[in-house]
């Protein structure tokens, strides 16, 4: 018995994180019917929002990996992507830290590796020229790679401004919508069947990040293709207490990037991540000896940290889809690749796995790479003759000088009133969120959003005002209002009713 | 049959540890209570243990939907659930003003429930 | 209608901010205003319902918003201004405030004396460094109490309270009484850290169990809280490894401490003491930034609201002094406006009380050159009080034109002096 289908659509594209969203934004230019399903009840909620923010120069990557070919085309993108969507970047550079002699071959390496990478603008420095550029930097300091492509954003900002953009050329998204299985027709995907209904599809794409393995089985592609989840923990430090200006990388092991220290685009320090292999792929969550291995790893790069721990003012932990999938080129000993293709076993599918680190920086370059081989496949591939690049971003009175500041309470007296003092967040920004393109339904979507929540006091103040004003615009008891979902409601019941 | 039950005394923040040595409710020693008031306290908690209760009850059309309220006399300790009880069912009308009778004679022990604050109608 | 300029502006209206706005009043300061970001005065009483507060002020055991109730309605009927609903977004050492509200917009305030009394924030679980997910049902217990006092909605229905202050022991009881059950308390230390009389009132009353030398290992669940395991620590307050023990429930509550919230201090450049986390303050409770005084928990954290009303209504007098000082400068201050093709003139203003036997030196320069016989005339507004001829003025020649004591007389008289060139005829 087949379940009915809601609904046809060109394309279905399967999970809402950076990747997802940039191929959503990509195909919004063209004449198809899209739609874009996500499991959570917002986009970007597992591996987008949890990592370290960076926009990688290039040269980690394996030469002649699909990794290294999408890191480097993806990081030329992001200027106007960011011109266009609105979002925060900064091409700060980064440096990859070499504290003895031995690590400073290994720069030198790393260097020739970029080279061969095809990324720009990189030199060596001395260990002098490096503390006179980042004062901080241990005094063991030999010298460093200076990357100067290398960039930071805000993951999260970055795919809701890519969503918000994809939803305005039309694109739906579906929240609180798994994936269960595929509609098949002998070897051709001709449908989605989901938790909220079955949808019909001529092409199926699969961006479902930690479950890219699961998605792609489902069709019986690469049954030997296993996810396991990379955990990597994180600290927030008060921008009030320190600033570190610069993106710092320790020089990289075979464990992979290690621990960096970082200025983000919010003006926070942050430390991490350590990468330690987990079994479940849900839980996120921070260690003491995860905490202790990341913050030992921040002083050998800066020293001045070790009177700093109670400067921190968050944790956090994100997981990484480790992936196995070899490189296509047999030349290329590397098992951990990307995998961006249209299989031949199956029809109308696009399979992508396996995007961890570069994974953000690579995302717009993956969603060009989408349309490509869609072209190639056949996909008429129209372009729409009122498609719009341009997603205009909303204000946040937190940014505005107080001249404007006060034009805008002036204007809309919802932005009068603080909510979060720590972070300045107002009534107003908050309820732009709730009725934004990709609406805000709960406390973690909102803190994402409008970084309220995310300061000294972490909610202390604001968490029963943001309940009250997410209940009042939604229209519904606060004891509905949750941290992130259905399973995470805040309030139990009324003060003075017992069950008893 | 003669025991002994250790108490904390909490007239003052000093929080003496007393022994008392008693019969049933009839007290033979105590020992390492700090003042006066140390020996009366104990002497009361171990007969008529009593505590001063606050809590909250519902308020229709009030700027919130509770207004805090307290006992003005301390409540024998045993009935203190009963006065929950009792306090869970109370609903009234903003505005409330402090010292406003909540519940007169609650559990017909002699002792009011009064209003904490004001509480303004909106 | 909020003013432009008070004597004493008070931000934050808890114990230590009314205390401070009453006491400014009576002690010669004329406009005061309590600038209070919730929708009532009151400030963090309002949640503290239990008893306990004014045993020593008002020899009455009281409690918390009973206790502010008296203040407020002291406030209210001197005549205090009050801005609700309304966060100060910024100050700086001239005491000019910028704040914010929905109800009445955006303000530039300025002050001749300013009291911060903002009290504290609670430590956070990122602080203390608690491994674990992130679910759904950790608070601090501050914010419990908000909920389950103020809004009418229980957090939570199985508890771990983790620290036994005050805050943390006193929602225990509430909880209880609300139909909760409290599983643990943990405490980190080898002894408690609030008050003894509590640990019997709230704790050992409703058999609610306290383990010392214990902390939280980590927090398990996802989605909400599922479960604590709790951990005995030893005397480097390191965990034992093999004490740990899963306590099912659905909430934790963390009261770990206090911090003073100062973050509008150091706006303003007052110094903060790393030790108290406030502000240094001599016995006026003045800090080092002149006409910005501190009380209440913003300074160091209390244990007994009477000491903080104390502390307010000394700082509030002090306020009220330094500002009714600023007053009497202002009064003999008066302000010298170039006029009639004058372009400045130096000084910008006189002090009344330096009129005494020698001359005052006004200097300034001309807009536009005049290669004529000219006055340079001082007026007050009606009178003129002395003039200078000139034969030309030109910008690149300084002109200047004598004060004498003579003059004073008049002078002291005035609101401001106004200088003008003018052709003579």
């Amino acid at each position: 018995m087949e379940d009915a289908v809601q609904e046809k659509y060109d394309a279905i594209i399967i999970g809402g994180g950076v990747v997802g969203c940039m191929v959503a934004r990509w195909l919004s230019r063209y004449e198809m019917k899209v739609l874009l399903i996500e499991k959570c009840s917002d986009i970007g909620t597992a591996t987008s929002s949890a990592n370290t923010a960076i926009v990688h120069a290039g040269y980690d990557p394996l030469p002649g990996t699909l990794k290294a070919r999408m890191n480097v085309e993806g990081n030329k993108m992001w200027d106007q992507l960011a011109g266009e969507l609105n979002f925060a970047f900064e091409r700060r550079g980064d440096y990859v830290v070499a504290t003895t002699d031995e690590e400073f071959e290994t720069v030198k390496t790393l260097m020739k590796q970029g080279e061969d990478n095809g990324v720009p603008g990189m030199i060596l420095l001395s260990g002098e020229e490096v503390k006179s550029r980042e004062p901080e930097i241990t005094p063991n300091v030999t010298g460093a790679l200076w990357a100067s492509t290398g960039g930071i954003c805000d993951p999260f900002a970055v795919t809701v401004a890519a969503a918000e953009n994809a939803v305005m050329n039309g694109v739906k998204v579906m929240l609180d919508t798994a994936f269960e299985d595929f509609v098949m027709e002998g070897k051709r995907i001709v449908g989605v069947k989901t938790n909220k209904g079955t949808f019909g599809c001529r092409w199926a794409i699969n961006s479902a990040g930690l479950y890219s393995d699961e998605v792609m089985h489902k069709a019986g592609v690469r049954p030997e293709f296993v996810i396991k989840p990379r955990v990597g923990e994180y600290f927030v430090l008060d921008r009030a207490e320190i600033t570190i200006n610069n993106v710092l990388f320790p020089t990289p092991t075979s464990k992979g990037k290690g621990i960096l220290v970082t200025t983000t685009v919010h003006g926070n320090t942050i430390i991490g991540p350590n990468s330690v292999l987990k079994d479940d792929k849900e839980l996120k969550a921070v260690t003491r000896e995860g905490l202790n291995e990341i913050w030992d790893g921040a002083l050998k790069l800066v020293p001045c940290l070790a009177d700093k721990r109670r400067c921190v003012i968050a944790v956090f932990a994100g997981n990484r889809p480790l992936g196995n999938a070899p490189c296509k080129n047999p030349a290329v000993k590397y098992n951990s690749d990307f995998i961006i293709e249209i299989p031949e076993e199956v029809q109308g599918f696009v399979n992508l796995g396996g995007i961890e680190s570069p994974g953000l920086t690579s995302a717009p370059a993956i969603a060009e790479e989408v349309v490509k081989l869609l072209k190639e496949a056949g996909e008429p591939m129209q372009e729409k003759a009122d498609w719009n690049p341009i997603r205009i971003p909303r204000i946040h009175f937190r940014d505005l000088e107080r001249r404007d500041q006060e034009k805008l309470v002036e204007k809309d007296p919802r932005y009068g009133r603080v909510i979060c003092r720590c972070e300045n967040v107002t009534e107003g920004d908050i309820i732009a969120e709730i009725h934004a393109p990709i609406p805000a339904t709960n406390y973690d979507a909102i803190k994402r959003r409008t970084w309220c929540g995310t300061g000294r006091c972490q909610g202390g103040f604001d968490m029963p005002r943001v309940v009250a004003i997410l209940a009042k615009e939604m229209g519904v008891s606060p004891l509905e209002i949750s941290k992130k979902g259905d399973e995470s409601k805040f309030l139990q019941r009324p003060t003075k009713v017992t069950e008893g | 049959m003669e025991e002994i039950t250790k108490l904390i005394c909490i007239s003052c923040p000093k929080g003496c540890s007393v022994n008392v040595t008693h019969e049933g409710e009839t007290i033979t020693d105590i020992s390492g209570t700090g003042c006066k008031r140390g020996e009366d306290y104990v002497k009361k908690e171990l007969t008529d243990p009593r505590r001063m209760v606050a809590s909250t009850v519902r308020v229709i059309s009030g700027l919130h939907p509770l207004v805090p309220v307290y006992t003005q006399a301390p409540l024998p300790k045993p009935r203190i659930h009963d006065l929950l009880r009792e306090l869970r069912k109370i609903e009234i009308q903003a505005p409330v003003k402090t010292g406003q009778i909540i519940l007169e004679n609650a559990l017909g022990l002699g002792i009011n429930v009064v209003a904490s604050r004001d509480m303004p109608k909106v | 209608m909020t003013k432009d300029l008070y004597d004493v502006v008070v931000i934050g209206s808890g114990p230590g901010g009314l205390a401070a706005a009453i006491a400014a009043k009576k002690n010669g300061a004329d406009d005061v205003l309590i600038i209070e970001r919730d929708v009532e005065l009151g400030g963090i009483l309002l949640q503290c319902i239990h008893n306990g507060f004014g045993v020593e002020i008002f020899k009455e055991d009281l409690p918390g918003p009973g206790y502010a109730q008296r203040f407020i309605n002291e406030a209210l009927s001197l005549g205090i201004d009050t801005l609700l609903d309304t966060m100060v977004l910024d100050i700086n050492a001239n005491r000019r405030l910028y704040v914010t509200s929905k109800r009445h917009g955006f303000k530039e305030i300025h002050s001749r004396a300013i009291v911060l009394a903002m009290g504290c924030r609670e430590r956070t679980r990122a602080q203390i460094n608690l491994p674990g997910s992130r679910p759904a049902g950790v608070y601090t217990a501050g914010t419990a109490q908000r909920w389950t006092n103020v809004e009418g909605y229980m957090p939570g229905s199985h508890f771990v309270i983790l620290g036994s202050g005050d805050i943390g022991m006193i929602m225990a009881r509430r909880l209880t009484f609300e139909g909760a059950k409290v599983e643990r308390v943990l405490e980190l230390m080898p002894y408690l850290t609030g008050l003894t009389r509590n640990y019997v009132q709230c704790l050992l009353d409703y058999d609610i169990p306290l383990q010392l030398h214990h902390t939280v290992n980590r927090i398990i669940g996802n989605h909400r809280v599922e479960a604590i395991e709790s951990v005995q620590v030893d005397d480097r307050l390191q965990p034992i490894a093999g004490t740990e023990e899963i306590i099912p429930c659905d909430t934790l509550l963390l009261s770990v401490g206090l911090i003073p919230e100062n973050e509008l201090s150091k706006m303003a450049g007052v110094k903060i003491d790393p030790i108290t986390n406030g502000p240094f303050v001599n016995d006026e409770f003045q800090t080092n930034v002149p006409g910005i005084f501190a009380a209440g928990n913003v300074v160091h954290v209390y244990d007994l609201v009477d000491w903080v009303t104390e502390a307010g209504l000394s700082a509030g007098a002090s306020a009220a002094r330094y500002a009714v000082a600023e007053r009497q400068k202002e009064i003999r201050s008066i302000p010298m406006i170039a006029g009639e093709n004058v372009r400045y003139i130096v000084p910008h203003r006189l002090d009344k009380s330096h009129m005494q036997e020698e001359d005052i030196r006004l200097q300034m320069r001309v807009r536009n050159p005049i290669e004529e016989p000219v006055w340079v005339e001082v007026h007050d507004g009606s009178n003129l009080i002395t003039r200078k001829a000139e034969q030309y003025v030109r910008p690149g020649e300084m002109v200047t034109v004598e004060l004498k004591p003579k003059h004073f007389a008049e002078v002291e008289k005035a609101q401001s002096l106004t200088v003008n060139i003018v052709k003579r005829k």
